[in-house]
């Protein structure tokens, strides 16, 4: 049985489609105005790699930012669940989830069948989200992508009194201004985004081990803040970006199953 | 007794001098990169006004963000002292005073004297601060000075869904494409920034009579809002612009710490 999970977020939308407990194809694309056409883009370039077309799809769950908009989704659920399923699927040891999205970011402690027990969500203010980074890496010049590698240069990273990313702007604006290295500069705000997201983990009592999901854990230097603000390891797993998706084919899978 | 005060903000830089407790030269500029370069050079326009120099001056009180660093000044008070004092001197019967700076909003309640009885700040946030309003009307391509009128002309001000300076930059932008009109966003601009003062200030517990000080006391949309949630008629300050209460303060403080020198 072949099924999907469709992943519309923010920044990026994100497919994947499963067969039993394999991935078949998966795809990452930038996110337009309309989660409609980028739902639909990801997934035609999904089937595409798979070779496979849409009526060979069982099952299809739509997950994230846009996930009421997809039109060929059976079902939907929210990124909670397919990121607590995602995770233990992907690394079984996993209790606790750390998702840093583009406009969001949550702390997801689950069981070990990846069902959610607690979690805690910021999607109101900026900082403590990937925008924080984004507007971060936009004000210096540099690429998102950069980031984690140009941190590892960093010797003595810079400590930020302001948490707002519109006042955080302005410091970084200075401390560039007053001749800080770059390196150190973006150390600094690894480190304040750790210590946003250790906060929300705090709070929810983690549980070892750790997992971080979202594109932002694609960020090396961004990775070793968070394992370095919450003081243990972080397990890796393979697609953190895709991690919701990959939930959201779970699902699709439990849900065809009882179907059919 | 020749006195001033000076009160360098992250924005603009204020300076009073007064003559035995009377305004005789008053000036706002924009903030310079350092502190101390606003606040000789604010001075320095003062002290043209009325052909004067620094050495006229028997006692200068500073104040605001940057007070560390002016190079002239006898002694250094804080920002919500100063604005109690200056809006206690200006407006004998109030009690509440809102003041919203470039980086940062402060409630405060004062007793009779115009001392300090509670107050709360948010400098943590830009939403809510000068620096909000600053953003938003930088995107609708409108002034500061601009943004406060578009309020009285607006048919339907939109809501805004977001309170975070950031996301909200991001549905103002999906307004202007949607073909909004300037006027209602504006309104909804002023609106949102009013409402989250106006948590502030009822943290704190309003007691009449209150007013506004800072420059988005000219905001009449913003002044207006706040009144309506509120519930409450904000004093209008008009002896002085409302930016220049900090200083007036800071001048009033210089007066009396000057007095008590010449009779110890």
């Amino acid at each position: 049985m072949i099924v999907a999970g469709c992943d519309v977020g923010s920044l990026t939308a994100k497919a994947v489609i499963m067969e039993e407990r394999k991935i078949l194809a998966c795809e990452i694309i930038l996110a337009g105005t309309k989660p409609a056409v980028s739902a639909q883009e990801v997934m035609d370039k999904t089937l595409q790699k798979a070779g496979l077309s849409m009526d060979k799809i069982a099952w299809c769950v739509g997950t994230g930012y846009g996930r009421k908009q997809i039109p060929f989704a059976n079902g939907e659920e929210s990124e909670i669940v397919c990121h607590g399923r995602g995770a233990v699927w992907a690394a079984p040891s996993v209790r606790t989830i750390v998702d840093i999205g583009g406009q969001d970011a949550k702390a997801i402690k689950v069981d070990a069948r990846g069902n959610v027990i607690r979690y805690i969500y910021n999607d109101k203010c900026a900082s403590g989200t990937g925008r924080f980074l984004e507007i971060m890496a936009d004000a210096l010049g540099i690429a998102l992508d950069d980031l984690g590698k140009l941190a590892r240069n960093a010797t003595d990273p810079v400590t930020l009194s302001n948490q707002c990313v519109v006042f955080a702007e302005t410091e970084i604006i200075s401390l560039v201004n007053e001749g800080r290295n770059v390196a150190d500069i973006i150390a600094g705000l690894h480190r304040a985004l750790a210590n946003r997201a250790a906060a929300m983990v705090g709070s929810i009592v983690a549980e070892e081990e750790v997992a971080m999901t979202g594109g932002v854990a694609k960020n090396a230097g961004m990775f070793r803040a968070l394992e370095t603000a919450l003081g243990v390891p972080i397990r890796r797993i393979e697609h953190p970006q895709l991690n919701g998706a990959v939930g959201a084919a779970l699902l699709a899978r439990d849900a065809a199953t009882a179907r059919f | 007794m020749i006195t001033a005060g000076c009160d360098v903000g992250s924005l603009t830089s204020k300076a009073i001098i007064m003559n035995n407790n009377r305004i005789v030269a008053q000036e706002i500029i924009r903030s310079r990169i350092k502190p101390a370069e606003s606040a000789l050079a604010v001075m320095e326009c003062a002290l043209q006004q009325v052909g004067m120099t620094l050495q006229d001056i028997d006692f200068c009180v500073g104040t605001g963000y940057g007070r560390d660093r002016i190079p002239f000044v006898q002694e250094t008070v804080s920002e919500i002292t100063c604005h109690a004092m200056g809006a206690r001197w200006l407006l004998p019967t109030v009690k509440t005073v809102i003041d919203i700076g470039g980086q940062d909003c402060k409630a405060m309640r004062i007793d009779k004297d115009g001392k300090i009885v509670k107050f709360i700040t948010n400098d943590k946030c830009a939403s809510g601060t000068g620096r909000f309003l600053e953003v938003m009307a930088r995107i609708i391509g409108v002034t500061l000075d601009d943004l406060g009128g578009l309020s009285a002309r607006a048919k339907a001000p939109i809501t805004m869904a977001n309170a975070c300076t950031v996301w909200a930059q991001a549905d103002i932008i999906q307004h202007l494409n949607d073909g909004v009109a300037a006027e209602d966003i504006g309104a909804g601009i002023n609106n949102a920034m009013a409402s989250r003062m106006a948590v502030l200030a009822n943290n704190i517990g309003l007691e009449r009579d209150l007013c506004m000080t800072g420059g988005v006391a000219k905001n009449a949309g913003v002044v207006i809002a706040l009144e309506k949630l509120l519930g409450m008629t904000i004093k209008r300050i008009k002896k002085v612009d409302p930016q220049l209460v900090g200083a007036v303060g800071a001048a009033l403080i210089a007066g009396d710490k000057c007095e008590r020198r010449a009779t110890s």
